[in-house]
């Protein structure tokens, strides 16, 4: 497949080559990483000085000068529904699934490219065909959405309050989206099914390729089931149906504003895992690689994400406890949701039994990856309080529950996919990403994270409902205006120190140390190949003889590894 | 491009490609799955639904329906002629095939168009159904909310697939399929009797329930 003429175009814009894409997919990402965040500061300015200018240095001054640099409730809403769109679809999904599942998953398993080169370089286009729906939204008179990233009809209806068509662009740009993913899930699924290398067995793939996978088969089963709600509701806003319209709202008996909350659960828990279990994957192998020692109960853990996919398909209904359903259905939804940290320990405990007497080497991906199993533990845990009929109708829609999510998603997604950035650069670019950098960078973003989502969730105990444009209007919220104003500056301290981890990136791409095959003395298939790789990665197709972490093997002398593709010795 | 098998294939000896197919096919089923639970759910809280018949045309679009369900019977002859090498025949009923497709949307569009236009018997019927207006629209309550949003998703697949069809007549012309080499034919034929097979569950709950 490998071609040697190809032009600038199809070698770096349409290229079909799954690692040019992967990184196209990562750029989009990074892009989008920093306008949400940028998002999420101007948010945290109205929280900690209500209705106060934002300073020149935040607002650059250019935005919200009409209003004397404030910013009002309508704007308000758009910062929260645009920051949490922006960086689940098209932050964190980009980078983890577009990204790192298109440049692993065939170097892991020892293909050429993906099952179908094309249809991978049109899921990234329609992607960006996406992104592009999505930002044009900001050029309408009224600004894009702001229903929430959720979009509850009847606040995304038409009627229902908020005036403009962002919503009608959020909406096209997730179907669009959607079908970029499905797109995407379909070359996945297959090309794991299809192009294993001999001897690459399920049970030989390494966890991120099984996180990558399970991931995929979520999708392809979940966004199909959104896409038909979101059209649904694009009809709603277009050619005037009502199917998520009733009472006042509609023209005659109306619909039903339920039904989309089930149909958007149904897939949006899942999405949850979806954007975890790449991370999941990626930690189980990044902790067995550094700690020197074979992933503790491998076999375990590969099953135990699996059962998770399952089970999260049945548990929508712990979104919808204060919706009025009745408590038997509740309490069915409590057990089932409660019944997932079970396999979750489980796996949890197989990490901390893989370090448990290894030789820890503190490299920059693994740090990041300690980093992931704190907050995971946090974030699964204080889970736990949300999935309780009883204290949840209490914690609803509070800064509590934005904290935990926050823990799950935002902390262990980004510190996951800083783990991962930072383990494949020598891969990617063939150079080392500077090391004492990523060192400030890990430890700055750590502590800056934990203050502002653990304090978050503080808030929320005392009462502090998500959403609020202004909680000092609120007598008792007033007290809580201190700590808000100290997680609003750790959040731009976070946000700050991002800037070093972008300078790192380019700056290591060009001036980083040269690297060699294997920094990281990984056994797994992509480590066997010398950077630049080719159009078509192996020149010989591999052959694997082992599970992807036989590390310490007690037959081996000189190394403490060898690559899957080749026996161990005494054992063959 | 074909890597050597792995080990262990539960699939058999299925095309990459066909495999492709069928994933999208399973996806694509999940939707109108969403789409038809959906509506049944929605009908399932209404008071009064209008009766099979009352406002549409059933024995129009049960012609359309054998009309569909003819082009899923040229479908198979076209991949029959390839599979005996007959290239002309290939081309023959594809082209049928894609023009029983035109068809249907044809009939397909003059029936939205009947009712959007409206008329006094289509109010009549309306009233007696408990709807209001003189016109069929998306906005006439949510029976036609469920109308339109399911038979415009499934015309929208009978118009993809019209299209699949043209794409695959041009190599289909230059003789690019053989006796052994018919694979996008078949893969093609999969999506299209796909949404033959969809039709008739739409028809079944949308026309006839
Ligand atoms: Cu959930």
């Amino acid at each position: 497949m490998s071609t040697n003429n190809e032009s600038f175009l199809t070698k770096y814009i349409f290229s079909t080559d799954h690692k040019v894409i992967g990184k196209q997919f990562i750029w989009l990402g990074i892009f989008f990483l920093f306008f949400g965040g940028y998002l999420s500061l101007l948010m945290r300015w109205q929280l900690a000085y209500p209705e106060q200018a934002v300073p020149w240095w935040l607002s650059w001054g250019i935005f919200f000068k009409d209003a004397g640099g404030i910013i009002d409730p309508d704007t308000y809403n758009q910062l929260f529904t645009m920051h949490g769109t922006i960086m689940i679809f098209w932050a964190v999904t980009p980078i983890l699934i577009g990204g790192f599942g298109n440049f692993v998953i065939p170097l892991q398993i020892g293909a050429p490219d993906m099952a179908f080169p094309r249809l991978n370089m049109i899921s990234f286009w329609t992607w960006f065909l996406s992104s592009v729906v999505l930002l044009a939204s900001y050029l309408l008179p009224q600004g894009p959405a702001a229903a929430g990233w959720t979009s509850y009809p009847p606040l995304s209806s038409p009627m229902g309050g908020i005036p403009g068509e962002g919503q009608t662009l959020w909406t096209l740009a997730l179907v669009l989206m959607g079908t970029g993913t499905i797109m995407g899930a379909i070359n996945y699924i297959i090309t794991v099914v299809r192009l294993r290398a001999p001897g690459m067995t399920y049970f030989r793939m390494p966890l991120t390729v099984w996180g990558l996978w399970l991931t995929s088969i979520m999708n392809a089963v979940f966004v199909p089931v959104i896409a038909a709600g979101l059209i649904l509701l694009l009809l709603d806003r277009v050619l005037g149906t009502e199917f998520f319209v009733a009472g006042g709202l509609a023209s005659g008996p109306g619909g039903d504003p339920l039904l989309y909350q089930h149909v958007f659960w149904i897939f949006g828990h899942p999405e949850v895992y979806i954007l975890i279990l790449p991370v999941w994957g990626i930690v189980s192998d990044l902790l067995a690689v550094f700690a020197r020692k074979p992933a503790f109960g491998y076999k375990v853990t590969a099953i135990c994400m699996s059962t998770i996919c399952v089970l999260s398909s049945i548990v929508w209904g712990h979104h919808m406890y204060t919706t009025g359903m009745s408590p038997l259905l509740g309490k069915a939804f409590m057990f089932l949701t409660l019944l997932i940290s079970i396999p979750s320990s489980i796996f949890f405990l197989n990490w901390l039994a893989t370090l448990w007497k290894g030789n820890l080497h503190f490299e920059p991906p693994m740090i990041y990856t300690m980093g992931v199993v704190w907050v995971f533990a946090i974030g699964g845990l204080t889970g736990l309080y949300n999935a309780t009929v009883t204290s949840d109708i209490y914690l609803h829609d509070t800064m509590f529950v934005v904290g935990h999510f926050h823990f799950t998603l935002a902390a262990t997604l980004v510190l996951g996919l800083f783990a991962a950035i930072h383990y494949w650069f020598p891969k990617m670019f063939g150079r080392e990403i500077n090391r004492t950098m990523a060192n400030i960078h890990f430890w700055v973003t750590f502590v800056s994270m934990n203050f502002v989502f653990f304090n978050m969730m503080v808030l929320g105990y005392a009462g502090h409902h998500r959403r609020l444009y202004n909680p000092m209007e609120f007598d008792f919220l007033k007290p809580l205006l201190g700590l808000n104003e100290w997680i609003t500056w750790f959040a731009i301290i976070n946000g700050v120190i991002q800037l070093l981890f972008i300078f790192n990136f380019v700056w290591s791409m060009f001036k980083g140390k040269v690297a060699v095959r294997n920094p990281w003395g990984a056994s797994t298939l992509e480590w066997t190949l010398d950077a630049p790789l080719p159009h078509g990665n192996f020149a010989q197709t591999p052959t694997v003889y082992s599970r992807p972490h036989e590390y310490s093997h007690p037959s081996l002398t000189d190394t403490d590894w060898v690559p899957q593709s080749e026996p161990i010795p005494g054992t063959a | 491009m074909q890597q050597a098998a792995a080990i262990s294939d539960p699939f058999g000896k299925a095309t990459t490609g066909k495999l492709g197919m069928w994933l999208f096919i399973l996806m694509d089923g999940l939707s109108f799955g969403g789409l038809l639970i959906g509506g049944a759910a929605l009908r399932a809280g209404m008071d009064s639904w209008p009766e099979p018949g009352q406002i549409l045309n059933i024995s129009l679009t049960a012609f359309n329906t054998f009309l569909l369900i003819c082009t899923s019977f040229t479908m198979v002859m076209a991949l029959n002629s390839i599979q005996k090498g007959d290239q002309k025949g290939l081309v023959k009923f594809l082209t049928f095939t894609m023009s029983g497709g035109i068809f249907f949307l044809g009939i397909q569009i003059w029936e939205y168009v009947h009712f959007i236009a409206g008329s006094e018997e289509l109010m009549h019927n309306l009233v007696l159904a408990g709807l209001e207006g003189s016109k069929f629209l998306p906005s006439t309550g949510i029976y036609g909310a469920v109308f339109y949003a399911i038979t415009g998703f499934h015309g929208l697949h009978v118009l993809s697939g019209v299209i699949y069809i043209a794409a695959m007549l041009v190599p289909a012309k230059q003789g690019a399929f053989s006796a052994t080499n018919y694979d996008r034919i078949e893969i093609l034929g999969l999506f299209w009797h796909f949404v033959d097979l969809i039709w008739i569950l739409v028809f079944t709950v949308i026309y006839l329930i």
